[in-house]
């Protein structure tokens, strides 16, 4: 166990090194000087120059790198070339609604995806079975975006049962917050429920072939009780596998959903600083996306070696 | 009379069979895989089910268990000693409460039967536990130590705490074994249980399922291939062919005086001492037809040595239930 987490520690910490140099290099490779941008087309080689020493953005690559790869250890990604704000505190407080969005999304996917896909399962060859694969089928096919504009027509418009967007943090106003959560929860939550239950009820369908599942019915379990306390823990470790993957998924979801319904997200910050050229900003925002990720499919792993003894004793 | 005093009135009787199978037939979409299967079971009797691999001998099991997979449907009656209803009959829910107390199983592979991420004494004490028969937690741990020790493992009280993956095959087989004896069988069904374990280890399980269904007086259906296993197990045996019995009688008549062919090929290719002029083991010509597509009328023709016109016809059942053959031209004397 203790083998298997420090095998596992060290391949983050290498996924991070080679993700991290490959941000930095691909964004700076990017046609656009930043002192260029930010001093207009009409700025003399001197003042971009000058601009360039200020900014840094004169020095080799590798040292340009080492010195904001440093900096990300203690927190500090630097101050923005368009605006001049720090970006560090900017990034955490928008990651913060991000992770409510996002937390909010895959439990709306748990919620929906683990009955219909079990159920699914469990009526496989049968017409319910049909009818709910069906369902899953037409939720795939739906974009977020799209859920999110049908969702904020319905319910927001129409019936004015929730606010159609905007943010209000939870230590703020919790009833509030909740309110405008869920709509867009919903809308991440929808389509990737969809899409997990698929998963669900394939490892599902496997888990029932399982002759311990047969052995749980010999011992005298019918056929729901023996899912239910032999199958479901079984199929839970593929299923959480695949939900470390899904969180990247979702994680770009919710920039989008984030600008649906107008979320000041890590998603929104990406943007606006793809549009503003904020060439740091946009490094660091993607560096953090790229941290999350990576971390979470570290937990996951963690989580599954919890889950399943026999992964525990192998080395 | 409750299932329950009926089956204590008579606890021994051996004139009251605890098992009754008549007629079952298992079929999937219009093809026929079991046919007519017949046999009865009395308490504390050890009865052998014997033939090649796709004979038929685990569908027989799961049909009288209820088990049978998705797709293949069982005709016929299985009538468990003090209940009334046919079990192919009854409700799902009833049924269930069959299995585990009166109706236990051990199946054949021991690597994959028990649930990978649930601890052995656990799933020992869950039996005991589903039926009501202990008080609580505690006791259902404390019974199910008694019972992984009964079969003889090692240091029970650690065994509980393992995890199956943390046992060898023969560990795991006696924790099935233990499982299925927990609530003190009727009937117990053991499907190839040695089949999967090291021969070294073979004897030993087979003496714990002696042990265990004498000391319940549960009646025994052995299911194996292996011919000497079972004779050292059981008092008589059916011979299963095709989805069909084709012989049944008293183990020692079956091994000195085989009536059918199959039963003479069998015996023939487990006789250890014989080989040919090339050194080789004797074997039963041709192979079982995949997929249960065996021929109409016989279903041993195509293999038979003395099969004829007449063996397009199925020849029928001769003799007593317990002791009787299907074949137009069996060996030995008629019977009387
Ligand atoms: N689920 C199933 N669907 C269709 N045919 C099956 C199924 N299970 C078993 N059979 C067929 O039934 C025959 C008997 O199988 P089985 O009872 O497992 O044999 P045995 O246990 O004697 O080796 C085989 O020919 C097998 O192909
Ligand atoms: S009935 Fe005919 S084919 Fe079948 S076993 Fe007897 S002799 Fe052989
Ligand atoms: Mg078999």
């Amino acid at each position: 166990m203790l083998v298997q987490l420090t095998k596992r520690t060290l391949v983050l910490l290498v996924s991070l090194g080679l993700a991290s140099a490959m941000v930095f290099w691909f964004l700076s490779v990017l046609p656009g000087d930043p002192a260029q941008v930010a001093l207009g087309t009409g700025a003399t080689p001197e003042a971009v120059a000058e601009m360039q020493e200020r900014f840094g953005t004169d020095r080799p690559l590798t040292v340009q790198y080492l010195d904001w790869i440093g900096g990300l250890f203690v927190g500090d990604f630097g101050v923005s070339y368009v605006t001049g704000a720090t970006i560090g505190p900017l990034i955490i407080d928008r990651l913060m609604v991000s992770l409510w969005l996002v937390g909010a999304g895959m439990l709306v996917a748990l919620v929906i995806a683990v009955p219909l896909g079990t159920l699914s399962a469990v009526h496989h060859r049968r017409p319910l079975g049909t009818v709910l694969a069906g369902v899953s089928q037409v939720g795939i096919a739906i974009p977020n975006f799209l859920a999110g504009i049908l969702l904020i027509g319905l319910v927001a418009v129409s019936w004015r049962l929730l606010p159609a967007g905007g943010w209000v943090p939870p230590a703020q106003d919790p009833i509030e917050f909740l309110r405008r959560l869920l709509l867009p929860a919903l809308a991440l939550g929808i389509i990737e429920g969809a899409v997990l239950a698929r998963y669900v009820r394939s490892t599902v369908l496997n888990v029932l072939r399982e002759d311990f599942l047969r052995t749980a019915r010999a011992k005298g379990l019918t056929p729901a009780r023996a899912l239910v306390r032999h199958g479901l823990r079984n199929a839970a470790v593929p299923v959480v596998t695949i939900l470390g993957l899904q969180l990247a998924v979702l994680l770009v979801g919710a920039v989008v959903v984030e600008r649906v319904f107008v979320i000041p997200g890590l998603g929104s910050l990406l943007l606006d600083g793809v549009a503003n050229r904020d060439l740091l900003l946009v490094q660091g925002v993607v560096m953090v996306l790229v941290l999350a990720v990576l971390v979470l499919n570290y937990l996951v792993d963690v989580l599954y070696t919890a889950l399943d003894p026999r992964l525990r004793a192998a080395a | 009379m409750s299932a329950d005093a009926l089956a204590a009135a008579h606890p021994q009787d051996p004139s009251v069979s605890v098992l009754e199978v008549r007629d079952l037939t298992v079929a999937t979409g219009g093809h026929t895989l079991l046919e007519d299967v017949t046999f009865s079971l009395g308490p504390g009797e050890r009865v052998g089910l014997i033939g090649e691999s796709g004979s038929g001998k685990s569908l027989t099991a799961l049909a009288v268990m209820g088990l049978l997979p998705e797709g293949l449907t069982a005709g016929g009656t299985v009538q468990l000693r003090g209940v009334e209803t046919d079990l192919l009959r009854i409700g799902e829910r009833e049924r269930s409460g069959l299995r585990g107390r009166r109706l236990g199983m051990v199946f054949q592979e021991p690597m994959t039967a028990l649930n990978p991420l649930m601890r052995v004494g656990h799933q020992v004490a869950e039996v005991l536990r589903i039926h009501g028969t202990v008080d609580d937690r505690e006791d259902a741990t404390r019974r199910a130590q008694q019972l992984l020790a009964d079969v003889e493992l090692p240091d029970p009280v650690r065994i509980a705490r393992r995890y199956p993956h943390q046992l060898s095959g023969g560990q795991r087989q006696r924790v099935m074994l233990a499982m299925a004896l927990a609530n003190g069988p009727d009937v117990l069904i053991c499907d190839e249980p040695t089949t999967a374990l090291d021969v070294t280890v073979q004897a030993q399980m087979l003496q714990l399922i002696a042990a265990g269904v004498a000391d319940r007086t549960s009646g025994l259906l052995f299911i194996s291939h292996d011919l000497p296993v079972v004779a050292t197990v059981c008092e008589r045996l059916l011979v299963l062919y095709g989805g069909r019995i084709v012989e049944a009688g008293p183990t020692h008549q079956l091994l000195t005086r085989p009536r059918h062919p199959y039963t003479e090929g069998l015996l023939a290719a487990s006789d250890l001492e014989a080989v040919d002029d090339q050194g080789r083991l004797p074997t039963i010509p041709g192979a079982v037809p995949p997929d249960g597509r065996f021929p109409s009328g016989c279903v041993f023709r195509n293999r038979c040595p003395r099969g004829d016109e007449a063996c397009t016809v199925w020849p029928g059942w001769t003799g007593r239930e317990d002791h009787g053959v299907a074949c137009w031209y069996p060996s030995g004397a008629p019977h009387g």
